[in-house]
């Protein structure tokens, strides 16, 4: 078992490394582009041009110029970006990622209770009107894009029902630090949460009831049956457990994905300061080193997250921890 | 062995509607009865609606018509959970080992599930420490060591998934067991074990059992009374010892001739089918047999056989039965 562990971990380093190549060949090493004059800026001067040359080992072959750019990234984190005047990457990632990982969070939580409680629900009375209803509910839940979900609840909860008892508690756009306050940290994520999750939970549910449905057929399910359990002992204890695996799966890439800056529109939309939005910043002004941080960064969490998903399986299927 | 009866069928039958209006008769009218402390074996070619009948005698399949009384009391429109109780008492077995087992529990956890909802005798919970004793009580019954019990369904062979799968449905100590071919997917070797292991239990335990099975050795081997089933209807029923081996029914009789022998004679008497088993959707008129029997007659495409007694403690559905008169 940590033998396992181990290798999987030796896995995930190779595989970041990887990642950290590719990503500095494709910005830094893509022939006919000057990353000196990227790095500096439109209209800088020849002195800049020149340090900027210098301290990136411009001038020195590629596996210097990489060796180098990780040094800044992750040792003196000294990695600045010129087209914003001197600001330090780093610390702005780190400044942006707890603004994603509440957000992420928060609604990652909301999305698993509320799609587990759906497709269970729809898998326990498959074929009636509350099977079809939760059905068609997801659907349009997949089919709502999040901005415009967004901007209409800022529509109702900041403007035109502002006023009313039922949202006048509803703080301005914007991010409250959890160590600052955790009430006005909830108040404030609140509604974002429900927004992001309303997407997930369409296609979670949709995904679960599936798999509880195909596991049903099984023969083992009937074994349960002829224990005398309740169907619903046989559902949540037979079924969904090992309906869970897509499940897991999914969860691990969705939520990666959302850390590494995927809640992009939800985060635009309600003024929230994170990652996805410093990338979103950095790709319309060509910031190069933001650019280079904030991919390195949600690559570590794409990555981390699916070494989890892996060892989450272990624990659920048995069949995975010695099957080899 | 008292003569009382457990479990009597009525005229069951079970359709499946398919496509395009038609019904496909698993079961067409079976009645049977399974007394106290015997052991009824049940057998018939692939798709004659044995495993069907074992299913729906458990209620475990819901029937298109007919009445189940087991112990006394009809249980066939019974709910679902006005039957959980009876569950107790009547537990299955079921042919494929590995997939009857879930693949992400313990056996431990799987086998103590039935203790954990169902009460005791008194109609208290159990505690933690009587099912413990029970599980390891358990084990030694159907002889796997205690160490099993942490362990998952995938770690077994399909011999010792078997004795699992005896453990778990012997684990509230029912009345009866349903066993549905339960050594057909194993090994001749272990076939043996597991058919002597069911026989050990049944003098340990005094338990009756419904045992189906296609391989008329094992049937022989564990069987005080025969069903044989055609088409979905017992065509004929009776002591072991008589109907293996002196069949009425012609289809008895061609079941027990294509057994393979060791030693290579030449019977004349030897009756071998031809043809394919006709669809249950479309049933031959009559008899159901008589598009297969060597026998079959005028009478035998018009008229439709009943069971009939024939003074041996066995019945059969034949017009002209063999080695005995009309």
């Amino acid at each position: 078992m940590a033998a396992a562990l181990l290798r999987r971990l030796g896995q995930t380093l190779f595989v970041l490394f990887g990642i950290s190549v590719l990503v500095f060949l494709v910005f830094f090493a893509t022939p006919g582009a000057d990353p000196t004059a990227r790095i500096a800026g439109k209209n800088a001067s020849p002195e800049t041009m020149a340090k900027v040359r210098h301290e990136y080992g411009f001038d020195r072959p590629l596996p210097v110029q990489y060796a180098t750019m990780m040094k800044k990234l992750f040792i003196t984190r000294d990695l600045a970006s010129y087209v914003d005047r001197g600001e330090l990457v780093v610390p702005e990632i780190i400044e942006a990622a707890p603004v994603t990982l509440s957000l992420a969070t928060g609604g990652a939580v909301i999305w698993v209770l509320a799609s587990v409680t759906m497709g269970t629900l729809a898998a326990a009375f498959r074929g009636t009107w509350i099977d079809r209803g939760l059905m068609i509910a997801g659907l349009i839940g997949i089919s709502i894009p999040v901005f415009w979900l967004g901007q209409v609840a800022n529509l109702i909860t900041q403007a035109r029902y502002h006023d009313t008892w039922l949202f006048s508690w509803v703080p301005g756009l914007g991010y409250v630090p959890f160590t600052e306050s955790p009430i006005g940290w909830f108040k404030v994520l609140i509604i974002p949460w429900i927004v992001l999750a309303v997407l997930f939970i369409g296609i979670y549910g949709r995904v679960l009831r599936a798999d509880l449905v195909a596991v049903s057929g099984e023969d083992f399910m009937r074994t349960a049956r002829a224990k005398g359990l309740s169907p619903a002992r046989v559902l949540l204890r037979h079924g969904l457990r090992t309906s869970m695996i897509t499940f897991v799966s999914l969860f691990g890439l969705d939520f990666a994905q959302l850390i590494g800056g995927g809640a992009l529109l939800t985060e635009v939309v309600f003024g929230l300061q994170g990652v996805g939005r410093l990338t979103y910043q950095a790709l319309s002004n060509l910031d190069l080193p933001l650019i280079m941080a904030s991919v390195m960064y949600s690559a570590v969490f794409v990555v981390l997250a699916n070494a989890v998903v892996d060892v989450i399986y272990v624990f659920l299927d048995p069949r995975v921890r010695d099957g080899r | 062995m008292n003569a009382r009866p457990l479990l009597q069928a009525e005229h069951l039958r079970k359709e499946y509607k398919l496509p395009r209006g038609q019904t496909l008769r698993a079961l067409d009218d079976v009645s049977l009865t399974v007394m106290q402390g015997e052991t009824l074996g049940l057998v018939g070619e692939s798709g004659c609606g044995k495993s069907t009948l074992g299913r729906c005698l458990l209620r475990l399949t819901d029937l298109s018509s007919g009445d189940i009384v087991f112990e006394g009391r009809n249980i066939s429109a019974l709910s679902e959970r006005a039957l959980r109780p009876i569950r107790r008492r009547m537990q299955m077995v079921f042919q494929d080992s590995y997939a009857s087992l879930n693949p992400r529990r313990r056996i431990g956890d799987l086998i103590a599930e039935p203790l954990r909802v169902h009460p005791d005798n008194e109609g208290r919970k159990r505690s933690a420490a009587d099912i413990t004793a029970r599980l390891d009580e358990l084990m030694s019954l159907v002889g796997l060591p205690q160490s099993a019990l942490a362990r998952y369904p995938h770690e077994f062979s399909g011999g010792q998934r078997q004795r699992i799968n005896i453990a778990r449905a012997l684990a509230l100590s029912p009345q009866m067991v349903v066993a549905d071919e339960p050594v057909s997917a194993l090994d001749v070797s272990i076939q043996a074990q597991i058919v002597n292991l069911f026989t050990d239990l049944r003098e340990r335990l005094g338990l009756t059992y419904v045992f189906i099975a296609h391989d008329l050795a094992v049937v022989r081997q564990i069987s005080t009374r025969v069903a044989v089933m055609y088409l979905g209807a017992i065509v004929e029923i009776g002591d072991s010892d008589t109907v293996l081996h002196n069949p009425a029914h012609p289809y008895t009789a061609a079941l027990i001739s294509a057994v393979p022998e060791p030693v290579i004679r030449h019977d004349p008497q030897r009756s071998l089918l031809r043809g394919d088993v006709p669809s249950p959707v479309s049933p031959p008129s009559g008899c159901r047999f008589h598009t297969r029997c060597p026998q079959a007659q005028s009478r035998c495409s018009a008229e439709t056989p009943e069971l009939r007694d024939f003074g041996d403690a066995r019945q059969a559905a034949c017009h002209f039965p063999l080695g005995l008169s009309a």
